[in-house]
């Protein structure tokens, strides 16, 4: 239980292991844990701000829904009258359509008709010419009689409905 | 265990005999150095320096690899320690220096690692050099005064070298003849007490881990004489050493933190 040399021997010992630890061993640890500690709340930081910026963004996105769910209706809405339109338009057109041709078909009817009455007509006036010409046993000239001819023509014409 | 033919007195004598070499009439000897103050306890030098080299080699190869990344569990274990010690400094120290947390670390689990020693079962190692012809061996350094006191000494060589760096030498001064009494009649009273309070800083230390681990070393000894009920016994104590063993290794590095955090601060 003396004190002795032990005591210097150890003192030199604490002084070179606390000399070592101070140089060596306790910065790069302390480093370390300062760094990470750094780290780790750089990334809590950052993972509380991609939170709130994930619930942003859900918030916004259903707002951005909410509108877009509005324009669809709205879209659709506008597509049923347009729809509509285009029928009722496509409607008139057709009729106007089928009352042309229909107005077309009746005015060349109407043509037809004519043209065939007048064929008629001269077919007729030229048989009644020959008829008159063997009757009258004679030519007849036809400048000298064109009023009489016309006459029977017409007369002829008056008649045509009640045949045509 | 007292082996047969020895007293229990003289197991214990035996067993709390340090392994001391000084010369006499110029030769080496060994253990008959009494009262001769250059002789060296060889064993608690050996086994401090031992314990030392453990300490740095384990820290110093985690700090060389230290990451910055998911660490191992090695190294997680050597940072929650360094945590610990730098958490009671930066607690108890408010000024700036880069001595006193590698101090209060080194200090903390070296002295941890001697005191843990007491838990080796006492007749291993002692029984172990016996056999290769050592006769005298205490495996745990801080039950041999001159461990103790001189860590403690050394904190106390940094108390007064940051007192007078802080202070200077005139506030020093002043801080050991004007307290408590600021008056100049009373500097001799004061100086008195504030010097008994400042002798009593590393004596205290000292003696506090050397008797608590002096004790406890003497318990395992005496339970070690019990035959074959020291199994419980050594068990028990062994549990409740285990605390002390933590606790005075805090204590240490406790109150070195205190006096050197005292030292810097201007009153």
């Amino acid at each position: 239980m003396d004190i002795n040399m032990t005591l210097l021997g150890q003192t030199i010992a604490m002084i070179v292991f606390v000399w070592f630890c101070m140089k060596i061993v306790w910065p790069p640890l302390i480093g370390a844990i300062d760094r990470r500690r750094k780290e780790i709340a750089d990334g809590i930081a950052a993972g509380e701000k991609g939170q709130k910026e994930l619930a942003e963004a859900r918030h916004g996105s259903e707002a951005i829904l909410a509108e877009a769910r509005q324009k669809a209706v709205q879209v659709t809405d506008l597509a049923h009258k347009r729809g509509s339109d285009l029928v009722a338009e496509a409607k008139n057109v057709a009729l106007a359509e089928g009352q042309r041709l229909v107005a077309q078909a009746r005015g060349e009817i109407a043509n037809e008709q004519n043209r065939a009455r007048d064929g008629l007509r001269k077919e007729v006036s030229a048989l009644a010419l020959a008829g008159a010409a063997k009757v009258l046993g004679r030519e007849i000239d036809a400048k000298a009689h064109a009023a009489l001819l016309d006459e029977l023509a017409a007369e002829l014409e008056k008649g045509a409905p009640a045949r045509g | 265990m007292a082996e047969a033919g020895h007293s229990a007195g003289d197991y214990i004598v035996h067993h709390l005999q340090n392994l001391t070499v000084c010369k006499q009439d110029g030769a080496w000897v060994w253990n008959q150095c009494k009262g001769n103050f250059f002789a060296v306890n060889i064993d608690s030098m050996f086994f401090a320096m031992l314990l030392g080299i453990v300490f740095l080699t384990l820290f110093g190869r985690v700090a060389r690899r230290a990451t910055t990344g998911v660490p191992g569990r090695l190294q997680t274990a050597i940072e929650m320690v360094v945590g610990f010690v730098d958490q009671s400094v930066r607690e108890t120290f408010h000024g700036k220096s880069d001595l006193i947390a590698p101090l209060a670390l080194t200090l903390f689990v070296w002295v941890f690692f001697m005191n843990l020693m007491d838990l080796v079962p006492v007749d291993w190692l002692p029984g172990a050099a016996a056999l290769v012809g050592v006769p005298y061996l205490k495996v745990v350094p801080t039950t041999d005064v001159n461990i103790t006191m001189a860590m403690a000494l050394s904190v106390f060589v940094l108390v007064i070298y940051f007192s007078i760096k802080v202070k200077g030498i005139s506030g020093f001064t002043k801080e050991l003849t004007l307290q408590p009494f600021n008056h100049w009649a009373a500097i001799p009273f004061n100086f008195v007490l504030e010097g008994v309070a400042l002798i009593a800083k590393p004596i205290s230390l000292s003696l506090r881990l050397f008797g608590n681990l002096y004790a406890g070393e003497l318990i395992f000894l005496l339970i070690a004489l019990l035959g074959i009920w020291q199994l419980p016994l050594h068990f028990a104590w062994a549990v409740f050493h285990l605390l002390i063993v933590t606790l005075q290794a805090f204590i240490f590095m406790m109150l070195t933190i205190v006096y050197l955090s005292m030292a810097h601060e201007h009153h």
